[in-house]
């Protein structure tokens, strides 16, 4: 296909993707929280992070809408825009979580959690529905988006509750890991199926350029920090909060570098040639 | 029922930007905002190169990306397919321009004009705040064809009724008109010349058709 003016999008900057980062840690490491201390209520301050993350990704979108003033016109679509539907999913959760803090009651604290799952699934629709930017309406981008925030989530939890001294679940380590081998085939399959799908180059250029960094001091060095606390348990603490850091990190810089750098658009192009007037033929 | 389409003509279109001239006019668009624009493309090696001008803007889909993704239903569709947008409504996320395939798209968040020492008469007479810090594109003149209509004037024969850069095309490269009228201009461009559209694989469905009869894809 002949591509012609395929330029980088400059609609969405810094504080777009912004949401993204923040966004989507927040919301994966909710889910993690949520799931780790039930049927109790997490930790307040731990949880508290986790919606404070989900917060200042919203605050950044709203710094970029034109008409802030307006922004609760954003509520107005949810038949079928996906922001619309990430801005419902944001104040259940928002909702159920400080009810969950309140009323300690299990199933709302639990239900909180599953609507962090579901801010999460909205961010990788958001994406997917952008038909104009080849690299985010790749059908494989909301798994990456989900593994890629679960991952960071568990990741940020990890290093938090060492941080704040709270008691750490020992399948969180399994899970973290895990959940850093599924973002790294999450990553493969979105990477492998963009270059089969005739993205502009300089949008599979700038995805090169992150995924070394990405998948070694993203996944294996933090995986590998893991499995070497086995054997120095007295470094544990800390070679966890590295591998959570290094995992959060890693997964802000990728979806940093495709909501601003691999962010090309559509182009123009020549279509096929088709003769008969249209509507004859889709009578026909 | 009326499908308002647009056809350019790439073996006529001569690439004098008249189109583009004539759009800024009547609509008021700030500099660097073009709702209808003429690529200048090259094509091919040399000693086999041809240049090729190929007007674009909105394409006002039959089934718009724009649309679905706007979440604040500024973005919509008339019953005769031209696609619109509400400034009053719009909160100027740029989710349609990331989701139009066709760059057609444009948010000015400031003021500008045409030079530094600030706006002309004209435009300072023509500025409109309610553009700024929102989505704009191509109406396809709706206004006009509106107007035109209730005169009884035919959209697309009637140069009242029709788009302003349909009417200042000077090679006959750009027309207008009903795809759903069997009898109508573009029926009959479409009709007798072979043609494409821009990203079918998208499903967009665009209203946009270019006249060519070289296979290019």
């Amino acid at each position: 296909m002949i591509r012609i003016g395929s330029i980088l999008q400059t609609n969405w900057d810094w504080r777009a993707a912004g949401n993204f980062m923040f966004g989507g840690t927040g919301s994966g490491m909710l889910l993690l929280l949520v799931i780790a201390f039930y049927p109790a209520a997490p930790p307040l301050l731990v949880e508290l992070v986790a919606l404070g993350l989900v917060g200042l990704g919203l605050f950044l979108v709203w710094l970029e809408i034109g008409r802030p003033w307006r922004a609760i016109n954003v509520l107005f679509h949810p038949q079928t825009s996906w922001m619309t539907r990430e801005a419902f999913v944001a104040m259940v959760t928002f909702g159920l979580a400080l009810a969950g803090i309140v009323l300690q009651t299990p199933w709302i604290i639990a239900a909180a959690g599953i609507a962090g799952l579901g801010f999460l699934f909205c961010q990788g629709r958001i994406l997917h529905a952008s038909k104009g930017i080849p690299a985010w309406r790749e059908p494989s981008i909301v798994a990456l988006i989900m593994s890629t925030g679960l991952a960071e989530g568990a990741g940020a939890l990890l290093a938090l509750m060492i941080l704040a001294g709270v008691q750490t679940p020992s399948w969180l380590a399994y899970t973290f890991i895990t959940l850093l081998a599924v973002r790294v085939l999450a990553w493969g399959t979105y990477r492998g199926a963009l270059a089969a799908s005739n993205a502009p180059p300089a949008a599979l250029a700038a995805l090169a350029g992150v995924s070394r960094v990405f998948l070694l001091l993203g996944n294996v060095v933090p995986a590998a920090m893991i499995g070497l606390s086995i054997f120095f348990p007295q470094h544990i603490n800390t070679l966890a909060v590295l591998a959570g850091i290094f995992a959060v990190l890693a997964g802000w810089n990728v979806k940093f570098t495709i909501i601003t750098r691999a962010a090309q658009v559509q182009g123009y192009a020549f279509g096929k040639l088709q003769k008969g007037h249209p509507l004859a033929k889709k009578a026909a | 029922m009326t499908r308002y389409v647009m056809i350019a003509d790439l073996r006529r279109c001569v690439g004098c930007q008249t189109c583009t001239a004539a759009c800024k006019l009547t609509n008021a668009t700030p500099p660097g905002v073009q709702w209808r624009k003429v690529l200048d493309i090259e094509l091919g090696e040399y000693p086999n190169v041809e240049r090729i001008f190929m007007p674009v803007g909105c394409q006002h889909c039959e089934d718009p990306p724009c649309m679905h993704v706007c979440p604040s239903t500024a973005t919509g569709q008339r019953a005769d397919g031209i696609v619109t947008i509400d400034y009053d409504i719009c909160i100027g996320c740029a989710y349609c321009a990331v989701a139009c395939p066709y760059q057609a798209r444009y948010k000015v968040d400031k003021p500008s004009y045409a030079y530094d020492t600030g706006p002309t008469p004209t435009e300072n007479k023509r500025f409109d705040e309610a553009r700024l810090g929102v989505a704009q594109k191509c109406t396809f003149c709706s206004d006009r064809v509106d107007s035109g209509k209730a005169k009884g004037l035919v959209p697309g024969v009637d140069p009242e009724a029709t788009p302003a850069c349909v009417n200042a095309c000077i090679a006959d490269a750009l027309h207008f008109g009903d795809l759903e009228d069997m009898e109508s201009n573009v029926s009959e461009l479409l009709t007798e010349n072979t043609y494409f559209q821009m990203h079918t694989e998208l499903n967009t469905k665009p209203g946009f058709y270019y006249l060519w009869d070289k296979e290019r894809s």
